[in-house]
């Protein structure tokens, strides 16, 4: 019993990371139909943004503020610092290389080949900058082990797994409550006669953009606390994964993002947890297919209509 | 003979081709190059099919080469040579030499079947949840292999570099040059002969509307089967090949990453283009090559030239077209192409 309820806490932890870097590919997806390869090394991107800025504020570079501040302060600071910085990378990605093929016309694969490109660029730029050496990331929060009922639960756990329901929150009442909302599913509805309604497509996408990366950034500095190894392909994997939950949910639905995320890291929480963990992969990804064969679309994806 | 110009040219080629090598007129890490272009151009133009002429997603072809590759080299290891798990060779060494060509088809075989994993979903799925269905039987594949501790696992299988020496033994000639440019123009001929033909057809048709095309008598689900399983066993010879080459393979080298560079050369030569796939195939690997020195900035450089050539020329350097109709002169070459 212990142990179930300690896996199901597990799995909860890790389906958070999945659940936000999902949303990100989910939003995108939405209002472009486009798959952002990119978004797993996005991911990466914001907690190597948080590594730096952390460090930063703790004072190890040469460049030190007047005043030392506390710890939580710093890991506030840091969330915030991270996510605005890393909005940046993703809204950069869009300018530089998504809108000018929208623009053109070019159909969605050429689109996602450069995704896939971008993320590529990504990891390897960190690699050549920064080299091959993984980095630890400080430890903000000193971790404190609860004991409930011999179930250990930990604050940052606590903390993921809260972020994560506050996030689900916040933007299902961003996109089904405001206006801005209302026009990104206008564009997904229909992309021909919404400029003609007077909506500026460019700047619901870019506030996509940024609603996706601060996401993914919140998820890699969170994750970053939680397991503080830095490497530059740290994004890959979990992105592709957390691409699978998404499409898992029902690319294209918030809630689907989430529900895919936890679900994905319930499987491989538990067959982690009963299996030899080098099973994981083959189980979850056999789960995945089957899963797709019997249910094409997802969770709460419909599939949409075809006409001749 | 005007007919089949084309195929007395590549024959030409090939014969001048190992004839070279066999003078050791080339480096061997040239003659590598040239083998390691051969196999690109198998993957890329085996991929092509399926992203190009049927316009779905598919993003997992790495995992069919790695069954390809495991296949063709147990069924080497196991009746050529003496073994450490396998045991003595079952038959003689030198068969090998007869032999190669069906383990290697056999490899072929078992990547085909291992693409029924994609093709049956995908009489349902469409579009962007197949590209998954692609990704996750890549990452089957890969997992499968990691956790079979009796052929190496994660550390990787050996052995294949026997396996050529006793075919070498037999007859001194470059044995995996051969096959590579006998299957190579094997697979382009096929892939040509296939998608010209008024059945393959079918493929293309699929691609522009798959409902109007099962309503005009296009046996869709049959299509879907032939064009996975052709697709996917032509990337298992090409693994089986790539094994052969290198003598040693682990399932590190079939990851995503390995993928990517096939859809990478498919999108460069430009959809629904043989002849693009094959000359993306040649520049891709060459460029590959001289960026070498480069070593870390190299994976910088590539994914930057994608997103520039992206932006300059989205769709890849001959789409849609036929470098008959580019160089219409051409045409009275490859007399079989187009019979315009």
């Amino acid at each position: 019993m212990d142990l179930l309820l300690q896996n199901i806490l597990n799995a909860l932890q890790w389906g958070s990371f999945y659940a936000l870097i999902a949303l990100g590919y989910t939003l995108v997806y939405g209002v472009l139909l486009l798959i952002n390869f990119a978004h797993g090394d996005i991911f990466m991107v914001g907690a190597y943004i948080g590594f730096f800025v952390a460090n930063f504020l703790l004072g190890v570079y040469a460049f030190k503020l007047p005043v030392s501040l506390s710890p939580p302060l710093v890991f506030v600071l840091t969330l915030l610092a991270a996510m605005v910085l890393t909005a940046l990378v993703g809204v950069t990605l869009e300018r530089v290389a998504y809108r000018p093929l929208r623009r053109r016309g070019a159909p969605r694969l050429y689109v996602v080949i450069t995704a896939l490109m971008c993320g590529l660029l990504l990891e390897n730029g960190n690699l050549a900058l920064l080299g091959a050496s993984r980095r630890s990331f400080p430890t903000l929060i000193p971790t404190t082990v609860y004991d409930v009922a011999g179930v250990l639960v930990t604050n940052v756990k606590i903390l993921v797994i809260i972020a994560t329901i506050l996030v689900f929150i916040f933007l299902e009442t961003v996109v089904r409550k405001t206006k801005l909302g209302m026009a990104m599913r206008a564009i997904s509805y229909d992309r021909m006669a919404v400029p003609l309604m007077g909506i500026p497509v460019d700047r619901v996408i870019v506030f996509t953009f940024v609603l996706g990366s601060s996401m993914a950034a919140l998820g890699g500095v969170l994750f970053a606390s939680a397991y503080p190894v830095l490497e530059p392909y740290m994004g890959a994997l979990i992105g592709w994964k957390a691409f699978i939950a998404a499409v898992i949910g029902g690319i294209g639905e918030i809630r689907g993002a989430f529900v895919g995320g936890f679900l994905l890291g319930f499987v491989e929480i538990f067959v982690a947890a009963f299996f030899p963990s080098t099973l994981r992969d083959l189980i979850a990804f056999s789960i995945l297919l089957v899963f797709l064969s019997f249910r094409p679309t997802g969770i709460f994806g419909v599939a949409r209509a075809t006409k001749i | 003979m005007q007919r089949y110009l084309g195929l007395w040219l590549y024959l030409a080629f090939s014969l001048v081709l190992l004839g070279i090598c066999q003078a050791r007129w080339l480096t061997p890490y040239v003659q590598l190059v040239i083998m390691f272009i051969g196999i690109n151009i198998i993957l890329s133009s085996s991929l092509n099919l399926i992203n190009g002429y049927m316009g779905e997603f598919s993003c997992g072809h790495a995992g069919f080469m790695a069954v390809g590759a495991y296949v063709a080299s147990i069924l080497n290891v196991w009746l050529f040579t003496s073994h450490k798990v396998f045991g003595p060779p079952i038959l003689t060494p030198s068969a090998a030499v007869y032999l190669f060509p069906v383990t290697l088809v056999a490899g072929g075989l078992a990547a085909a079947l291992a693409g029924l994993l994609v093709a049956f979903p995908s009489f349902r799925t469409r579009g962007d949840y197949l590209a998954i269905i692609t990704l996750a039987v890549n990452y089957i594949v890969k997992s499968s292999v990691e956790n079979i501790q009796a052929i190496g696992g994660a550390r990787g299988f050996m052995g294949m570099r026997k396996v050529i020496e006793e075919m070498e033994a037999v007859w001194r000639i470059p044995w995996v040059l051969l096959w590579v440019l006998v299957f190579t123009g094997l697979t382009v001929w096929i892939l040509h002969r296939f998608v010209s033909s008024s059945y393959g057809k079918g493929i293309v048709a699929i691609r522009d509307d798959e409902i109007a095309a099962e309503i005009m008598g296009v046996d869709t689900r049959r299509m879907k089967l032939v064009a996975f399983m052709l697709s996917s066993g032509l990337a298992g010879i090409a693994g089986g090949l790539f094994a052969h080459i290198l003598g040693y393979i682990n399932p590190g080298t079939f990851t995503i990453m390995k993928s990517t560079e096939v859809m990478v050369m498919v999108y460069l030569g430009g959809m629904g283009s043989l002849s693009g796939s094959v000359l993306s195939a040649v520049v891709f690997t060459v460029i590959l090559e001289l960026l070498r020195p480069l070593q870390v900035i190299k994976w910088v450089v590539i994914p930057l030239l994608l997103i520039l050539l992206m932006l300059l020329r989205p769709e890849g350097i001959l789409g849609n077209r036929e470098l008959t109709d580019v160089f219409p002169k051409l045409r009275r070459w490859f007399a079989t192409e187009k019979e315009a």
